[in-house]
């Protein structure tokens, strides 16, 4: 992890800490990675069930795909961890005003 | 480095320039390139001011009027201020940080060669059957319907020289967020690399819709589409919408800059701390933000409805709040502090006046219901210039004569610097200060000639002769660089002497790495900190060591050069029997040299302490 900075130049000062740390990581990764395969079916479920309308799954799987998208970021892209301050508040402007725009062309470009 | 430079041959310094990717030399070719095309269209604004001097002129016919207006606005934005403002970046802003270089120099060099490129085959339209007329802003009424192939040289030309700007400000950007030297916190950086971090991001978020809209114009007039078509369902108000959301934030990637280079000169110059440092950070954040909230305000006329148009208004009156923070803190600074009027204070002193000038008519633009009568016209051309001139020029101006000394180690001649200064403010104000009143009096903007007896006839005149002023203003500036080269009368470290900031703590100019030891920074004005606890220079924040440096690389003018080719096959495509090869020719260089690139291991060279040690033996320091 480039981002872990050491105070030492021993690199097995902290084998310990670092070894649980990274075991707990994994457990986050493989938690997410199940949690994202399971939102996926639900996707698919919900499409495939007959009885739902549009109304209902149209906005559903938005939602699914939202939460995959928080996923993604925070636990494979390691954006929960120090370090990565900028690269969101980057990503969040971006996304702002990206939104801006799209209501823009949604409510005032005429025909 | 400057004996090295000496013993070269001709041809070696050319290779060596085609090939580099140190900062200072990026910055040197931004500043040669960007020069030339101001050159260029400061000779197309010439001939414009020739043709409307008098009325029912034939100087120049309709038609290449259009031509020029439209190559005189798109040069100067995209080709001149730009860049040189980029080259003023990539030369002040690593040594402003305390970094040997920016985060990715092979890209940074890639950057220039796209914009370099681009903005040669722009040009180029010149002798290949006529230049784009449809207005630097290219609206899609007039482009679509726009005959030969002008607009496709403005589409593809700007298509890859914003890309080159686009990764110059995402290198910026890394660079500033991460090589910042030890002790440089964000709320201690320079207000001139405070407005490139700021101005960078612009660059990020505005450049990718004008890439989007460019990409839709170019599907549509050279490949069938119709985005724009009116009469195919299309609709060519979203190019307007997709223009402006670049467009504004454009103006402030442009104006934001200058604001760095007046706050540096100004604290420079009054010998104090900046007034309100953190208020100027605040403003710059807070109209970067603010300028994505307002592009509709260009569009106030196209009937966007009451409801829009009053948000677009209210949001565009608010970027004044923080510009009139930053008025206010450049005079405090001025205030009580003990003033040297050096050229480039001459420069920062005027622009005071001349950009809230341009402000005061912006917010009168900002009001809806006034823009129905002012715009396209006159005074619409007026506030532009005065903000883009009197704020983005001047401080280009300003910057080379403050900063010259770092880049090339010789001192520009104060003289001329002010009989520059004097003929351009005088020609500035002469020319442009009579068009608000030719606005206001009817003129439209864009009319290659104007009809006797409506009362514009002097007003023109007038204007017409500042034009001259302005021209004679930057001949001495040409002057003074060719007879300061000549002289090359070396300076030392700090050559002002009241350098405050880091870049003035290094030889003048600085050793291709930059710094032997990274600096321990202490605080704001890190250099000045240092001069007044009695100190000549920064105390060292590392042992030293080796330094790791790259190599050389010819591959991103490759790159460059190969989309540059394929661009003429896209043009003349369907036209001509080799324009598909010509693509496919032009984008296998452009991969093929990406490929090299990416296969090919180049580590870059270290610089051992020891030949480090035996420059210091030569006597500096002990
Ligand atoms: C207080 C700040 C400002 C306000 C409120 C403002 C407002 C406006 C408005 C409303 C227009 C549209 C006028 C029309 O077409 O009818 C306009 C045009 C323009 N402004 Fe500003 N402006 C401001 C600052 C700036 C700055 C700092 C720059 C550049 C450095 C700039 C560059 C331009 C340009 C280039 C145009 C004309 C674009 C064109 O139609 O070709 N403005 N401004
Ligand atoms: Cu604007």
């Amino acid at each position: 992890m480039a981002n872990q900075q050491l105070n030492s130049r021993n690199p097995r000062v902290d084998l310990e800490y670092r070894r649980r740390k990274s075991a707990e990581e994994m457990r986050y990764q493989v938690v997410s990675f199940s949690l994202m395969i399971f939102l996926t079916l639900v996707a698919f479920a919900a499409v495939a069930i007959k009885g739902f309308t549009a109304w209902f799954t149209a906005p559903f799987i938005v939602l699914l795909a939202f939460v995959q998208v928080i996923f993604q970021l925070y636990y494979f892209m390691h954006m929960s961890h120090k370090g990565h301050e900028a690269p969101s508040l980057f990503l969040y402007f971006g996304l702002f005003f990206a939104l801006v725009m799209a209501l823009a062309f949604m409510t005032i470009i005429w025909w | 480095m400057s004996t090295l430079t000496q013993k070269k041959g001709f041809g070696a310094t050319i290779w060596d320039f085609l090939t580099t990717v140190d900062h200072k030399k990026i910055a040197i070719l931004y500043l040669l390139a960007g020069g030339f095309f101001f050159i260029v269209g400061g000779i197309e604004a010439v001939l414009i001011r020739m043709q409307l001097a008098v009325p029912n002129n034939d100087f120049v016919s309709a038609g290449t009027f259009n031509e020029i207006i439209t190559m005189h606005g798109t040069t100067m934005i995209f080709l001149a201020a730009m860049p040189i403002l980029l080259g003023f970046m990539n030369a002040v802003m690593p040594l402003q940080i305390g970094a040997r270089d920016v985060a990715f120099p092979f890209v940074n060099a890639l950057g220039f060669w796209l914009f370099f490129f681009g903005g040669v085959f722009l040009n180029l339209s010149w002798f290949l059957g006529g230049a784009p007329d449809a207005g630097w802003t290219s609206y899609a009424s007039l482009a679509i319907h726009s005959k030969g192939h002008g607009v496709d040289f403005y589409v593809l030309g700007l298509q890859i020289s914003g890309l080159g700007t686009l990764i110059g400000g995402i290198n910026f950007l890394v660079t500033i967020i991460n090589m910042r030297a030890p002790g440089m916190t964000y709320m201690r950086m320079p207000l001139f690399s405070w407005t490139t971090f700021v101005a960078s991001a612009l660059i990020l978020f505005a450049f990718p819709p004008l890439t989007v809209g460019l990409t839709l114009m170019m599907f549509d007039r050279m490949f069938g589409s119709n985005f724009f078509v009116v009469a195919n369902g299309g609709n060519t108000v979203i190019w307007e919408h997709l223009f402006w959301i670049f467009g504004h934030p454009e103006v402030y990637i442009l104006i934001l800059p200058a604001f760095g280079i007046f706050s540096e000169i100004f604290s420079t110059f009054s010998r104090k701390r900046l007034f309100g440092y953190s208020s100027m950070v605040f403003a710059t954040v807070l109209i970067g933000f603010l300028g994505f909230m307002v592009w509709a305000h260009h569009m106030f006329t196209t009937g966007l409805g009451p409801v829009a148009n009053a948000i677009f208004a209210v949001a565009t009156m608010a970027i004044a709040v923080p510009t009139g923070i930053k008025i206010f803190n450049w005079l405090f600074t001025m205030w009580g502090g003990s003033v040297k009027f050096t050229t480039p204070m001459y420069w920062a002193f005027a622009f005071i006046p001349s950009f809230v000038m341009g402000g005061v008519t912006g917010v009168m633009l900002g009001t809806a219901p006034a823009d129905y009568q002012y715009h396209d016209s006159y005074f619409v051309v007026a506030h532009f210039h005065y903000v883009i001139v009197g704020g983005v020029v001047f401080g280009i101006f300003a910057a080379t004569h403050y900063w010259w000394p770092k880049m090339f180690g010789t001192m520009l001649n104060e003289t001329l610097g002010k009989i520059t200064f004097w003929l351009f403010f005088v020609g500035f104000h002469l020319t442009f200060f009579i068009q608000h009143f030719l606005g206001l009096w009817g003129m439209p903007r864009r009319v290659f000639t104007f009809l006797p007896g409506q009362g514009y006839e002097t007003s023109n005149m007038i204007s017409s002769i500042g034009a001259l002023f302005m021209s004679l203003g930057v001949i001495v500036l040409l002057i003074n660089v060719v007879m300061t080269s000549v002289k090359n009368v070396k300076v030392g470290n700090d050559p002002w002497e009241d350098g405050r900031t880091l870049e003035w703590t290094i030889p003048s100019p600085p050793p291709f790495y930059n710094f032997k030891q990274l600096p321990l920074v202490r605080g704001l004005d890190p250099l000045w900190l240092e001069k007044t606890a009695g100190k000549k220079g920064m105390t060292p924040a590392e042992p030293l060591g080796d330094i790791h440096m790259p190599n050389s690389s010819f591959i991103p003018f490759m790159i460059s050069f190969g989309l540059f080719f394929a661009a003429f096959g896209v043009l003349y495509n369907g036209e001509k029997s080799w324009a598909v090869p010509v693509i496919i020719i032009g984008l296998l260089i452009t991969f093929g040299s990406m490929l090299v690139r990416s296969v090919k291991d180049d580590h870059g060279f270290h610089i051992h302490k020891e030949e480090l040690m035996d420059e210091n033996d030569k006597g500096v320091k002990a």
